[in-house]
């Protein structure tokens, strides 16, 4: 239980207080507060419609609260876009993992943020290192870090969007749906890199469908229904069957 | 590279029967058609430094074009435009000239392949108009505003420091349309593989939803690529008229159809995300010099035209192929 000796020491990377979001008249989010600490990996998990998408979203600085606030590192910030998320050090890898499909891995890594050189040149030299480096720290295992992305399997794909998020991310990830478009040997794979960012010190929110996989790499699972939040359990402490009636909310409590 | 050991073996053979046909085929195709003209014109000047030359220098505005339009496709746009940019621009120049001297006639010219630009990079970026049915009403709009500018005159443009330095002056022995050639083909290469910018246009194109999350302004992008393409057709338009030592119309009428087929030859994706900007000159000298050796042949317009044609069909075919894999 070293995990839960950590929390009680350091600050949340993320604390959500009261969220509240509203589209229009209808409620999407209610009263939905989380702390995510660093080293640690939270499973939100939910029914289809439950609110995770729109939760990303705030987090990720696409949608501001109605109301509520977010902190990072105990310090309540105003998040008004993906760019101001990104500065506060919390990066995503989306579904759709946002990869430049034609470009090679090491321009995929820094797209948006490429290094230049004294003469405003792109310094290749130093994001083909960076990513080498990086991508043999998670051991993604990619031909090289010239590879074009579309000549890489959906497994390499998501380790190198992982990888990518890995690298800028300094508080905080959020994954949606990892490996939902992966087979077996590959979830293998990438549920083994999503487990090592642990080390990192940075905090991982994880959304899943696979209520196996959430209970392999989570620390803690947080069930969302309706926009509201049932409930957060310590992995350790619970089961299947008591995320399932959360879940669908037949849970008598 | 210490990354390859890890059971990758198969993947990497895998990789290298993967060939990229289309990056190459420029260079066979320039290198196949050179030869062919080479050997059956043999008799009838196509060896010649004054015929290879001429295929440079009349090659110059195309190819100017052509840069513009790399960046254009590259970002996954179209730039249809440029066919009649060419031709208000060289007026604009002409008309300027002849009252107000060469600079603002410089301006003008410039100014008004900048502002084509920015009228079709505004519709496309932000009132988020398809590319194609923007520029292709930009084309058609403009030809005919080339057309009433001058009631189908010719205006003679006689500055000798224009007509030297934009069309048939020459510096340390080499024309300046040369000079043109090689400075914008440096230029815009280094701007496409090695700049922010360039990486930006290329992830644009590629995929914009990815470009936008990871905080590139794909609008601005969209403008960007769109102005410099305006600008490099203007561009095109002061080479024309300093040739020529006039502005008509007709200017670059004909144009649109090779340059398109140089980009793609070269190596630019229709749908975007990959291109060359070297490609780009290669496949215009090559459309170049398949004109002159059309001509020498003996070939009418209309069959040359008909030639044209067929390449641009065999080049998109093998664009899209490459795509789809």
């Amino acid at each position: 239980m070293t995990a839960t000796a950590a929390l009680a020491t350091t600050k949340p990377v993320l604390a959500l207080q009261d969220i509240r979001k509203t589209f229009g008249g209808v409620v999407a989010i209610e009263n939905f507060s989380l702390e995510v600490y660093p080293g640690e990996i939270v499973a939100l998990v939910g029914d289809n419609g439950a609110g995770k998408s729109t939760l990303i979203k705030i987090v990720s600085g696409v949608h501001a609260p109605t109301s509520g606030s977010i902190s990072i590192e105990g310090q309540p910030v105003a998040m008004a876009s993906a760019t101001m998320a990104r500065a506060h050090g919390i990066e995503v890898v989306y579904q759709d993992l946002a990869l430049a499909d034609q470009q090679t891995v090491y321009m995929n890594m820094f797209l948006g943020r490429e290094p230049t050189n004294a003469l405003g040149l792109l310094d290749r030299r130093r994001m083909i290192a960076e990513t080498e480096k990086l991508v043999t720290e998670l051991d993604v295992r990619i031909p090289s870090a010239h590879a074009t992305i579309r000549d890489l399997s959906g497994g390499q794909r998501q380790g190198v969007a992982i990888a990518r998020a890995t690298h800028w991310a300094s508080k905080l990830i959020l994954l949606d749906e990892p490996t939902a478009a992966l087979g077996v040997a590959e979830t293998a794979k990438v549920e083994e890199i999503v487990a090592s960012l642990k080390t990192r010190n940075i905090g991982v929110l994880i959304i899943s469908h696979s209520l196996d996989q959430v209970f392999k790499l989570s620390d803690r699972i947080c069930v969302l229904r309706r926009g509201r939040q049932i409930g957060v359990r310590e992995t350790k402490k619970t089961d299947k069957n008591e995320i399932i009636a959360m879940i669908t909310g037949l849970q008598q409590s | 590279m210490s990354s390859t050991n890890n059971g990758t073996a198969v993947r990497a053979a895998g990789l290298a029967g993967r060939v990229n046909l289309q990056q190459y085929v420029v260079y066979f195709g320039f290198l196949a058609i050179f030869l062919f003209f080479a050997v059956v014109l043999k008799d009838s000047g196509f060896l010649t430094v004054r015929n290879l030359s001429n295929i440079v220098l009349q090659t110059a505005p195309a190819t100017i074009m052509a840069i513009g339009l790399v960046f254009v496709m590259s970002a996954g746009e179209i730039d249809l435009s440029i066919g009649s940019i060419v031709a208000v621009s060289a007026l604009a120049a002409a008309v300027t000239m002849q009252t107000y001297g060469m600079v603002p006639g410089i301006a003008a010219g410039l100014g008004c392949g900048l502002l084509i630009g920015l009228v079709n990079g505004v519709l496309v970026a932000y009132v988020r108009l398809p590319s194609f049915l923007v520029t292709l009403a930009t084309l058609g709009l403009f030809a005919g505003v080339s057309r009433s500018m001058t009631d189908l005159r010719s205006i003679p443009v006689t500055n000798e420091f224009f007509t030297g330095f934009f069309g048939s002056g020459s510096l340390l022995g080499i024309p300046s349309l040369v000079w043109w050639t090689v400075i914008a083909v440096a230029l815009g290469h280094i701007i496409y593989r090695e700049t922010r910018f360039g990486a930006h246009v290329l992830a644009v194109g590629d995929n914009a939803r990815a470009a936008s999350v990871s905080g590139i302004s794909v609008p601005k992008m969209r403008l960007a690529v769109l102005m410099i393409s305006g600008g490099l057709a203007g561009l095109a338009g002061l080479l024309y008229a300093g040739r020529l030592q006039a502005a008509k119309y007709t200017l670059g009428e004909t144009d649109l159809m090779t340059v398109i087929a140089a980009v793609i030859v070269g190596g630019t994706l229709l749908n975007g995300g990959k291109g060359s900007i070297v490609g780009a000159l290669v496949g215009s000298l090559m459309m170049g010099m398949l004109n002159n050796g059309l001509i020498l042949m003996g070939l009418s317009v209309s069959d040359q035209m008909i030639v044209r044609g067929l390449i641009i069909l065999a080049a998109v075919a093998v664009s899209l192929r490459e795509k789809s894999r």
